[in-house]
């Protein structure tokens, strides 16, 4: 059963379009959705969680409709916004407990849902102090506690690894795999790093300008191709030329699939054993030096760079 | 770097290693009204500063004590006299309203804490997304405050009604001018709390709350006091009744006199004529229903 499907979902405030029919479906799992400032992340998410209504199209969050069922979808589903929302006079464990019987939850079983869920995101002694002395990595794992605490079987996470140290980061992330791997419950968390998502998820969705760009389960994004990174160094006899340009053009003559990634570095797309005395072959004749040559995993951050440069060249 | 394709793990850490796995919750969820009657107990306990701290408890509970005390002490009188019946100036509704300005510092001081926590902290998203509505917090909070003040302005009339029977007073009149007392109570609960929460729900600052409920509460009612008293040295005695619009205890105090036929406190403000009366009782109906409506309308959008 899809988890998520939004259909020609649409958003429009008075200036800007912050969804544009969006067609997406989400099946059970770790879904990331990825997206610059102002993509239209936390856009979706409120509507996904019927607080917002679409301007046209439709969404259905669990097989519950967002426009009518907004109670029994908030009933069962988990949100962490992306903002700071705790009070730093009251301490974790009494906060929590609170929000668990916002959600409905008898006061005895809050208190010890509470004690499980701190437990879980890796909040101990410290959960009886005042939420205010609490480093930001604390408050980032009780937002989730209080996401979680109610047992959902869908927890939206809006920017969880925000304000994170790389360390942070990593934990928050391994955090966001047990989520659905040990509770058994789907997650769907947004970024604007794809970096960190293609490691975490089993499906990324990547938005722009509220339009879906991209959705796709990693494992497609990194079965796809093997690729060679290669980078050359400048001519000596004549420093001007651009030659990763004349690369790519001798490349492409020798019948490869070649880009640039931004940097010095072309990707090749390996067909082959051949491939490499190819590339080798056309850097001997370009006469220029040989950086590096080394085999790739296809990120998804570069499928992402590949689909934001083509929109670039569409556009000139 | 090229062997990231399974979805990486970090290394657990010792200190999230966990002996107990998740466990499902499938116990009751008990839904809306639940929710809704939660935070209405806990912000009504909030209001006297109950399940906070000891600071928090300070304020409400000295007032608490302050409305309280004279109407001990009349009982204390009442019983060793053997009055036969309390001073009419400072019996039940009257006893509110000489102490009007408690009433008016608890809800300057406590209205605030209601709301601006949830506004500074940005916590309402939290509440949103979950199945309470905006309407139902809105309900809980203002149900919560107008029965803190119900508390307030009920327990002395409490006090004088039970005292009444120790001194062994007229059960019958007691009873009628205790029911009064908790008219205006009731009253007191709904116009305040619906005029202290609004203001409190535009500022998650509490500091300004406070002082614009303290402006609203008493200075209406010393402006309202300074045109009476021109008037009514002008000759305009009946006219003179219309400035008390303005100011929301001389509304509570004067509409039930009206109401239940009393006189009013010594030579006092009373209401400008029966028409008056009406307008009056519609008046803080309808500031009540206002506000909330305001309140519910001012969380929506969020
Ligand atoms: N209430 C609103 N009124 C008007 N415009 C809005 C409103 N909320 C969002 N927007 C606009 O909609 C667009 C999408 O915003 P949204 O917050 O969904 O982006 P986001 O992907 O979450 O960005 P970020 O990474 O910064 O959190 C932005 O251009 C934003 O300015
Ligand atoms: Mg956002």
């Amino acid at each position: 059963m899809s988890v998520i499907i939004t259909d020609n979902l649409t958003k429009r405030f008075p200036r800007v379009t912050a969804l544009d029919r969006l067609t997406v479906d989400v099946q059970p799992g770790v879904v990331g959705l990825v997206g610059a400032n102002g993509a239209g992340k936390s856009t979706l998410i409120k509507i996904l969680l019927g607080l917002a209504p679409a301007t046209e199209g439709t969404a259905r969050v669990l097989g519950l409709d967002v426009a009518t069922e907004g109670g029994a979808i908030r009933e069962r589903v988990g949100y962490m916004p992306e903002h700071d929302c705790l009070p730093p006079d009251v301490s974790a464990t009494e906060f929590v407990v609170h929000m668990a019987r916002m959600s409905g939850l008898p006061a005895s079983a809050a208190r010890e849902r509470t004690a499980d869920t701190l437990r879980h995101v890796g909040l101990y002694e410290e959960r009886y102090r005042p939420i205010g002395g609490y480093s930001t990595g604390m408050k980032q794992r009780v937002k989730l506690a209080q996401a979680l605490v109610h047992d959902p079987q869908l927890v939206l996470l809006d920017e969880p690894t925000n304000g994170l140290d790389p360390v942070g980061r990593d934990d928050m992330l391994g955090l966001i795999r047990r989520v659905h791997a040990e509770f058994g419950i789907s997650v769907l968390v947004t970024s604007h790093l794809l970096g960190e998502l293609e490691r975490t998820c089993d499906h990324v969705v990547v938005i722009d300008g509220g339009r879906l760009l991209r959705s796709s389960s990693t494992a497609d994004f990194t079965q796809v191709t093997q690729l060679l990174a290669v980078e050359v160094t400048d001519k000596q006899s004549d420093p001007t030329l651009d030659t990763d340009k004349a690369l790519l053009e001798a490349l492409a003559a020798a019948g490869l699939t070649a880009k640039a990634d931004g940097g010095r570095v072309l990707l090749v797309e390996i067909k082959g054993e051949e491939t490499y005395d190819l590339v080798r072959d056309a850097v001997a004749d370009l006469g220029v030096g040989l950086v590096r040559m080394e085999q790739r995993r296809h990120h998804i951050s570069e499928v992402f760079s590949y689909d934001q440069a083509e929109e670039e060249t569409a556009h000139v | 770097m090229s062997e990231a394709t399974t979805p990486a793990l970090p290394e657990p850490r010792a200190d999230v290693i966990h002996d107990i796995g998740y466990r499902h919750y499938d116990g009751p969820r008990l839904g809306r009204s639940y929710a809704t009657r939660s935070l209405f107990t806990l912000s009504l306990r909030g209001s006297f500063g109950l399940g906070r701290s000891v600071k928090s408890k300070i304020l409400p509970m000295a007032l608490l004590a302050v409305i309280c005390l004279p109407a001990l002490i009349i009982v204390a009188v009442s019983v060793y006299t053997k009055l036969s019946k309390y001073p009419e100036t400072a019996s039940y509704p009257h006893y509110l309203s000489i102490m009007q300005f408690v009433i008016a510092v608890f809800v300057a001081a406590q209205a605030p804490v209601a709301l601006s926590r949830d506004l500074r902290f940005m916590t309402l998203p939290l509440y949103f997304s979950r199945p309470l509505t905006s309407r139902d917090y809105v309900q809980a909070k203002f149900g919560a405050m107008a029965s803190a003040i119900f508390v307030l302005t009920g327990l002395p009339m409490l006090i004088m009604w039970i005292g009444s029977m120790l001194a062994s007073m007229d059960f019958g009149y007691n009873l009628e001018h205790f029911a009064y007392g908790l008219v205006a109570a009731a009253f007191y609960s709904l116009l305040y709390a619906g005029i202290g929460l609004v203001i409190s729900s535009v500022t998650p600052r509490r500091g300004f709350g406070v002082a614009a409920i303290i402006a609203v509460l008493l200075i209406s009612e010393a402006i309202a006091g300074i045109i009476y008293a021109v008037l009514h040295v002008h000759g305009h005695a009946s006219g003179a009744g219309w400035a008390l619009v303005i100011s929301p205890s001389s509304l509570v105090a004067t509409t039930v006199d009206w109401l239940f036929g009393l006189s009013s406190r010594g030579d006092g403000p009373h209401v400008p004529s029966d028409l008056g009366g009406f307008v009056f009782l519609a008046e803080i109906l309808v500031i009540a229903a206002a506000s909330f409506w305001l309140l519910v309308r001012r969380y929506r959008k969020i």
